[in-house]
């Protein structure tokens, strides 16, 4: 399994999850797990997922993702899960 | 799963306060390459360079991309210059140009080597590679060059010491059309490090092997984020400081690991280092203000430093298998927006700067100086900074561009990475060129008794 984030965060919008979600179904990708809470004032989402599969490039993935939080009016990152289990777990 | 506000804050690190990778640094031993006829050293050169770092900025790209961290720079470190040269006598410049064409043809921005190590003395084709340092810096754009001149356990080559002082103000004449960017790109150094990933000092020591990928971390603008606001005493200072350097450091070993595997390279060390930008938000110098001091440069700072800079290899160390480079905090005046607004109002003048070399990492870095101030000065200057690294077993450094045609209270602007560097007062009534015309060696420093 190959675990990546991906973090949305901004204004909260109508139908930003299905948005999200339907992409990862289109590229293959299986969602594991997703939070939501509002953090200092912002929405934000985390959803964690396997990337294990994926149709495309990664940074295909991590465009379309970038592109449709541009379009929705918040900033979609998809990052490796590594990344945080490094930084934050010993 | 992980916890929201941890990744909130990675997060936050990378968008609001740029952190990032600076440089993936991949070194390459080059002394299989030596050859009596140059131009089959320089083919050998190209060959090795080209097949060991051929994917370097590929792969870059995609870590960058897949983990969501910026890695700013790829570059490549080489085997000092001079050692390959030296089989073939031939002139140097032909291994600069060779080098630079390698640089071309990997997409890397920096290729540093172009270096001699003379902490000792001059031996076959040293003196002829610092000689062409000037014309090698001007005729390639992305080599960078350093010269050892000392050590504790040896000196100081005071040869060496009088040859770049002349060496600098000839290459800044040489590059005096685009702003003296020769002299950004050539660094003296005490107590040099083997493995060093950032430049322009970066060269691969002869102690390494072959080949592997040497990581530099970044973050000032973390710690000051961490700082900003913070009530409590030094020592809880100190902690935050540690704290912080630990989760930039595994930043750095998560990559640096993770580049060596898909590169198949063995993976060096993490260089923990806090490299300043010109970006706002990027400076060591607002680390010290954090701290609370109204400007850095005032007194106080060089305990400010020191406690920042032993927090962060404190905080770093236990985040990698491996630690070494220059580790510590960098303070290149003309890539610090603090730094270059306390250089402008005059806060910061040479001689505090030289006090902080000897608690920080590296030394006086990217400080620019009247166009006038003759060699032996330069000379003088190199000297008194390898004094203090040679006596306190530490690295230090002279990055110094004489600012040809300008004066004190002017500025250089090299845009980018490089930023901008007020020209600082030097103490030009007073010569040293006795001292320095002298030459010989100051015998290496006795390691007890001391005080």
């Amino acid at each position: 399994m190959k675990k990546t984030v991906i973090s949305v965060m901004g204004k909260d919008t109508v139908g930003i999850i299905s948005k999200v979600s339907s992409v990862c179904a289109q590229n293959n990708v299986n969602i594991i797990d997703i939070t939501q809470s509002v953090l200092q004032g912002l929405f934000v989402m985390v959803m964690l997922t396997d990337t294990e599969n994926l149709k495309c490039e990664f940074s295909e993935f991590s465009e379309s993702m970038k592109k449709l939080g541009e379009n929705a009016g918040v900033e979609i990152r998809v990052m490796h899960e590594d990344i945080f289990n490094s930084m934050h777990r010993i | 799963m992980l916890n929201l506000n941890d990744i909130m804050e990675t997060i936050n690190m990378i968008k609001q306060d740029n952190l990032d990778i600076r440089t993936v640094t991949m070194g390459i031993s080059l002394l299989d390459c030596a050859d009596s006829d140059a131009k089959a050293a320089c083919d050998k050169i190209y060959e090795k360079i080209t097949r060991k770092a051929g994917n370097l900025v590929k792969v870059g790209e995609q870590l960058e991309k897949e983990y969501g961290i910026p890695i700013i720079n790829k570059r490549i470190s080489v085997t000092p210059i001079s050692m390959i040269a030296a089989s073939s006598k031939a002139d140097p410049i032909i291994y600069a140009k060779t080098l630079q064409k390698a640089a071309d043809a990997t997409g890397v921005n920096f290729l540093g080597g172009y270096s001699a190590l003379v902490h000792k003395g001059f031996s076959a084709g040293d003196r002829e590679l610092i000689e062409s340092i000037p014309y090698a810096l001007s005729e390639t754009k992305n080599i960078c060059s350093s010269v050892n001149i000392g050590s504790t356990k040896s000196g100081i080559n005071m040869d060496a010491v009088k040859l770049l002082g002349e060496t600098i103000v000839k290459t800044a004449e040489i590059t005096k059309e685009d702003n003296c960017i020769g002299c950004a790109k050539l660094v003296v150094f005490c107590n040099a490090p083997e493995d060093n990933p950032f430049m322009a000092g970066a060269f691969h020591g002869v102690g390494e092997p072959d080949c592997v990928i040497n990581v530099g971390v970044s973050g000032p603008g973390v710690v000051s984020a961490a700082l900003k606001d913070f009530k409590g005493d030094l020592g809880e200072v100190a902690e935050t400081i540690k704290r912080t350097a630990f989760k930039i450091t595994r930043m750095g070993q998560l990559i640096g690991t993770e580049a060596s595997k898909r590169l198949d390279v063995p993976f060096g060390i993490v260089d923990l280092s806090l490299a300043p930008t010109p970006a706002v938000g990027d400076s060591v110098a607002h680390i010290l203000e954090a701290m609370g001091l109204e400007k850095c440069g005032t007194h106080g700072t060089t305990a400010a430093l020191a406690l920042l800079n032993d927090a962060v290899k404190k905080g770093g160390v236990m985040a990698s298998s491996s630690v070494g480079g220059l580790s510590g905090a960098f303070i290149p005046v003309s890539e610090d927006a603090g730094m270059i607004s306390a250089a402008r109002e005059g806060t910061l003048k040479i001689e505090k700067l030289e006090a902080m070399t000897a608690v920080c990492s590296v030394g006086l870095d990217m400080i620019a100086v009247p166009g006038e101030t003759p060699p032996e000065v330069i000379s003088a200057i190199i000297a008194d900074e390898a004094a203090i690294g040679m006596v306190n077993s530490k690295t230090t450094a002279v990055r110094i561009i004489p600012a040809i045609g300008k004066k004190s209270g002017e500025e250089l602007n090299f845009g980018g990475l490089l930023g901008k560097a007020p020209i600082m007062d030097l103490n030009l009534k007073d010569s040293p060129k006795e001292f320095i015309e002298r030459a010989g060696r100051i015998p290496a420093p006795l390691q007890s008794l001391k005080n």
